[in-house]
């Protein structure tokens, strides 16, 4: 698909829009769509709409390294059709494993041709960690990932780091990390990187941070971990439509639990959202449809860094490492704050003992001033 | 040392001022604050199982748990801040050159403690320098390690509470867990800390009884008063004393004077 179209006269999204057969009506309410996913006021929405008007495309590469696609399969699943259809069928993605028809010696020409082409104008997305320990894992094409991230990085105008595996490592980072999986941004050093967490993020994150990028042809504001802090600023727990009962101390003791079904909070079995950033809370997934929370099971922190290793998911606390199978923070806690305590009563009768001499004597003298007091 | 009741001789104690107000104030809202984080922090890390027909709405004591966790930890944080200002402007035994552990004679101290007092030996000799007036040195070095303490909790805290505040000041604090890897093992610090800081403390709270019951010097009211009692022939030689050179003839030494007593 790619070379031949960008080799003709770069389309502005709108004109590539209509080109597909929408309607201005339709490329108006996709703009609404998408002012409201990049958290813009209502006002902006003629910002958004003229930006897709005047700007030329922006072409897009996607590269899949140690990943389980389920970034690209939220993605084509995010709520608007155009998204689906203007970003990734027709209009910017000019490589990506999973959905491009071009294979073989081909797609790898098409994406070179690109990228010498638009040499610092594309934006390269990223889904998928990089092994640092070997350079066998995860080849493609005969190339190692780092090879390949390193040469796409080289021209990019931009990165985002999709979902977890880019932007923390995710589960293959977990201990013992055996490919020593490693996120983007620890590897590249000179690019802006959009970090995207989540395992996968919401569709409509990903569509509203690239939209964002490609629309607007500079980076959404970021958090200070490089995440778009339109969708990053707050925790689950915020915007959680359980937590009154969090602030009634009401909370589900476990999942058979019928307050767990009347909607208490699910604090105590584990939930992550008190220390989760991302606004499954207020966006939703499935076009709107739930979240995990209020499908009744707790968050699990997937857009968190090492949220796989600070398991268990249905504890508080997390087991903790070199203290033997299974004990938290408060049993080490209170083990030694036991044994503490056992020492010193050894100690407070030690020091009677061995100090017996030196104590008599001065109870003695004290006896003796005590007789000297005149009454 | 003295055995018998026949060198008994009236002893000449000193009344020495040895914390001021503002290190007892200090002291005591430190004691407060400790209890009402740690007893709170136990209540939000696993919180008791209520039940209840009313609904969410009509209750709200989780709210009010946490609030008084966020209020105490204000308050702690602030008579930190006033400690902090008391290293550089109180008395000898406040200042923060007391609790520099790397200096030769703390560290001499520091072995005569260890000695005495955590292994329970005794000295043939005794000299008068060796028994503290403000904190010894192993102590002073304890509560060196207690204030790193406070500021993980400060910092972990304040941290974890950024974002649920628009008020600059904890908002000075949200880079830490971003630095830590997350929320999640920002609590986790918070709460392992919280630990270190309450067997401390019940290591403090035994060692003031110690000395209390093993020197009779008011070790215990001294932070009620301020006083400790200290011998009249020990103001002389007192270590890191300024007054060294003036008071030595002001001193009387009673005839019956027993340099080998300690106390």
């Amino acid at each position: 698909m790619a070379v031949t179209e960008n080799s003709q006269k770069q389309e502005t999204y709108y004109e590539s829009i209509i080109n597909q057969g929408y309607s201005r009506r339709d490329f108006m309410k996709f703009a609404t769509f998408m002012a409201a996913y990049m958290g813009l006021e209502t006002s902006s929405i003629a910002q958004v709409v003229k930006a897709m008007e005047s700007t030329p495309r922006i072409p897009v590469i996607w590269e899949h390294f140690q990943e389980c696609t389920c970034c690209s399969e939220s993605f084509i699943r995010s709520d608007h059709p155009i998204v689906a259809d203007v970003i990734l069928d027709r209009v910017s993605l000019d490589y990506t494993l999973t959905l491009m028809a071009a294979s073989g010696h081909q797609a790898e020409a098409a994406k070179h041709a690109t990228m010498e082409k638009y040499k610092g104008e594309y934006i390269l997305c990223v889904e998928g960690s990089i092994p640092m320990a070997e350079e066998g894992y995860c080849c493609i094409a005969g190339r190692s990932s780092l090879d390949i991230l390193k040469e796409a990085a080289a021209g990019a105008k931009a990165i985002i780091a999709w979902g977890s595996c880019a932007s923390n490592g995710c589960v293959q980072a977990a201990a013992p990390n055996p490919t020593k999986a490693t996120p983007i941004h620890k590897i590249i050093k000179d690019k802006p990187i959009i970090r995207v967490p989540g395992c996968p993020p919401i569709g409509e994150v990903m569509a509203g941070v690239i939209m964002h990028v490609v629309a607007f042809g500079r980076l959404p504001e970021l958090d200070r971990l490089g995440r778009p802090k339109a969708f990053y600023g707050k925790r689950v727990h915020d915007s959680c439509y359980r937590r009154p009962y969090y602030d009634a101390g009401l909370f589900a003791e476990s999942f058979d639990d019928a307050n767990a079904k009347e909607g208490y909070c699910l604090y105590k079995v584990g939930c992550r959202g008190p220390m989760t950033y991302n606004s499954c809370g207020s966006m939703r997934w499935n076009n709107g449809v739930s979240f995990p929370i209020q499908s009744g099971h707790g968050c699990i922190g997937c857009s968190e860094e090492e949220f796989w290793d600070n398991g268990p998911f249905y504890e508080r606390l997390p087991n903790m490492t070199g203290f033997g199978i299974e004990s938290t923070a408060d049993q080490v806690g209170k083990v030694a704050a036991g044994v503490v305590g056992a020492g010193l009563v050894i100690h407070a009768i030690g020091a009677n003992v061995m100090k017996r001499k030196e104590l008599r004597d001065r109870i003695n003298k004290g006896i003796k001033t005590e007789e000297q007091i005149q009454a | 040392m003295a055995d018998s009741n026949d060198n008994w001789y009236p002893r000449n104690f000193k009344r020495a001022y040895v914390w001021e107000l503002p290190v007892r104030v200090f002291h005591w809202v430190n004691f407060l604050c400790i209890i009402v984080l740690s007893a709170t922090g136990f209540l939000i890390s696993d919180p008791p199982a209520i039940l209840s027909n009313e609904d969410a709405t009509s209750q709200y004591w989780f709210g009010i748990i946490r609030f008084t966790h966020f209020a105490a930890a204000y308050l702690f944080t602030a008579a930190i801040v006033m400690r902090l200002y008391w290293f550089f402007v109180g008395n000898q035994f406040a200042r923060w050159s007391a609790y520099w552990p790397w200096t030769k004679e703390a560290i001499k101290n520091a072995k005569h403690v260890v000695w005495v007092d955590v292994m329970l030996l005794s000295k043939k000799e005794h000299r008068l320098e060796d028994l503290s007036i403000g904190h010894n040195s192993v102590a002073a070095f304890a509560y060196l390690m207690f204030f790193v303490l406070f500021f993980v909790m400060i910092l972990t805290g304040f941290g974890l509470y950024a974002p649920t505040s628009e008020w600059w000041l904890p908002n000075m604090f949200a880079w830490v867990p971003s630095l830590l890897g997350g929320d999640f093992n920002t609590r986790i610090i918070h709460h392992g800390a919280m630990w270190l800081i309450l067997i401390i403390s019940i290591i403090h709270i035994y060692l003031v009884f110690y000395h209390e019951w093993l020197e009779g010097r008011g070790e215990v009211s001294s932070m009620f008063s301020g006083y400790k009692f200290i011998r009249a022939e020990r103001m002389a030689n007192t270590y890191r004393s300024p007054v060294k050179q003036e008071s030595t003839k002001e001193v009387e030494q009673p005839a019956e004077f027993d340099p080998n007593d300690p106390c």
